[in-house]
């Protein structure tokens, strides 16, 4: 189990996360979603929370993007507690999120819009992040003319253009193809070690977490703790490449050795509760 | 990267779509012609197209009709424009406002189903035989899909948007101009080309029962006597109006909305 972070750590971090509790009330009764869940991510670091379906990676995800209020403990921003979104803070979705009246361009220039910067400069702004995420030639293009991983890809870099200190990540690629997946992971991993981006990945994809992470946390399902935290020591620049690395490959065990555990009883849980819902609805 | 750009579909070769549906058209007057000319239709009660066609001239010249076009043009024109402004602003207070939504929903929905033209002796006598009891009649038979439509619009906006919005932090009225309206703004034009069919069918109704003002009431005074073929020519005019609108509304929405 987890240790709880030395001193130093806490001080170097730039995203803290103490003691976070999240429950919901339900029709069946109150649920805890996130159970006490503290977190340290250090500046440029690339941490991946990774955990099994229903184990409220997601209202954390919320609750660090201050999009969720109603909770316990405490998060903040280079030692400044927040409590609501925070322009520290840029956050990517896990649904298609680009708005499709607007071209690619005026997409990424969105945040920059908001600031009141002049429309030629933003427009240059704009156009640095879509090259930043290998969308070049497709400026003028609206999303519905664009694939899913070329609209997640407008979304990064519309995020990015806000220079946000920290990148909140939420299964940004979970609806893509597992090739399509690598590859914008390779992308993600050159833009992260080019901009020494902080990043926060929520995850329940083993690959894509250790592909890109220095650090991964693992939680439990229902309700939602930490785990273990995993050091991934594999080096950098990273590709794609290494995952056909032995090394790769431990790690890719190690984790899922852990996870499968919380994921069987995740299952078991939801079987449950299916039979239980299925004979009170017959009955 | 590999994932390209999701292939466009294809324009198939042929005959455009423009071209299919005027020859539909055509072919539809055609067999029409046939069957009224056979006596398999009695032409007393359907003139044949090539007689309509025929009445065109006389129907311009003798009847004014352009004058009258003109009348319910504009008298369409207000009646949506008012709809347009009243309309969308309910829709946007019912969404902001759950309560009035939660009171008011229900009633507006009924209120597109009530044959309000049936309440035209009352606009009479608030309005007086003038345009404005036509205008009134089609703004306010208009006014429940344009509330709906647009209260729809908005509820429905996909809430990661609305996120996206929290991200960036925006004011409520960013939130709402930057995001909401765009994103309903497909809905909302439903609404508005559903609003602008009531208030058409309405402000003609009106007109040919007041036997007053534009096109309404050149169809009653050619109906009473017995001119089908000038009846029928008049009802065309009143197409064109629905199609110069409609044309109009698309080109506006393009403009607000490039692409879907």
């Amino acid at each position: 189990m987890l240790t709880p972070p030395s001193r130093t750590e806490a001080d170097d971090a730039i995203l803290t996360v103490d003691n976070i509790v999240v429950r919901f009330e339900t029709p069946e009764g109150p649920i805890t979603a996130v159970d006490d869940m503290s977190l340290r991510v250090r500046p440029g670091e690339f941490l991946s929370v990774i955990g099994p379906s229903g184990c409220g990676k997601s209202t954390l995800f919320n609750v660090v993007g201050g999009l969720l209020g109603n909770y316990h403990g405490k998060v903040s921003v280079a030692g400044e507690t927040i409590a609501g979104p925070h322009p520290s803070i840029g956050m990517v979705f896990q649904e298609e999120s680009t708005f499709p009246w607007r071209t690619v361009t005026d997409n990424v220039a969105f945040p920059l819009e908001l600031t009141g910067m002049p429309k030629a400069q933003r427009i240059e702004r704009a156009r640095h992040f879509i090259a930043l995420v290998g969308l070049n030639g497709f400026e003028n293009r609206y999303p519905g003319e664009l694939s899913g991983g070329m609209r997640q890809r407008v979304s990064l870099a519309r995020t990015l253009a806000s220079q946000p200190k920290i990148l909140l990540m939420d299964e940004p690629f979970a609806a893509l193809d597992e090739q399509t997946r690598l590859l914008l992971g390779d992308k993600v991993l050159q833009i992260q070690q080019q901009l020494e981006q902080t990043t926060l990945l929520i995850t329940h994809n083993i690959t894509e977490a250790v592909q890109m992470s220095d650090r991964i946390v693992v939680m439990t399902y229902r309700p939602g703790k930490v785990k273990r935290i995993v050091d991934i020591d594999l080096p950098r620049p990273r590709t794609s490449e290494i995952v056909g690395s032995e090394a790769f490959g431990r790690y890719v065990a190690q984790i899922w050795a852990d996870l499968r555990e919380e994921a069987s009883r995740g299952m078991r849980d939801e079987e449950a509760h299916t039979l239980t819902h299925h004979k009170g609805a017959s009955s | 990267m590999t994932d390209a750009a999701a292939p466009r579909p294809a324009l198939r070769r042929g005959l455009p779509p423009q071209l299919v549906g005027l020859g539909a058209l055509v072919a539809f007057f055609l067999a029409m012609e046939a069957l009224i000319q056979g006596g398999v239709i009695n032409r007393f009660i359907v003139p044949p197209p090539s007689e309509i066609v025929g009445s065109f001239g006389r129907v311009i010249v003798e009847e004014h009709v352009f004058s009258r076009f003109l009348l319910t043009l504009s008298e369409c024109l207000i009646a949506g424009v008012l709809l347009t402004v009243v309309g969308v602003s309910g829709g946007v207070l019912m969404y902001r406002f759950r309560l009035l939504q939660q009171a008011c929903e229900t009633w507006v929905a009924a209120m597109a189903s009530a044959p309000i033209v049936l309440m035209y002796p009352l606009f009479l006598v608030i309005f007086g035989r003038s345009m404005w009891t036509m205008i009134m009649m089609g703004f306010v038979a208009a006014l429940p899909p344009v509330i709906l439509k647009t209260l729809e619009g908005l509820s429905g906006t996909r809430k990661v948007l609305v996120n996206v919005g929290r991200s960036f932090n925006l004011t409520p009225s960013q939130q709402f101009w930057k995001i909401l309206f765009p994103a309903a703004l497909p809905t909302i034009f439903v609404g508005i080309r559903l609003g602008l069919i009531f208030a058409l069918i309405n402000i003609v109704g009106v007109e040919f029962l007041i036997n007053f003002g534009g096109l309404g009431q050149l169809i009653n005074e050619l109906a009473e006597r017995y001119d089908l073929p000038g009846t029928y020519a008049a009802i065309c005019f009143v197409i064109l109006v629905s199609i110069l609108f409609f044309m109009t509304l698309e080109k506006i929405e393009r403009w607000l909305r490039p692409v879907d």
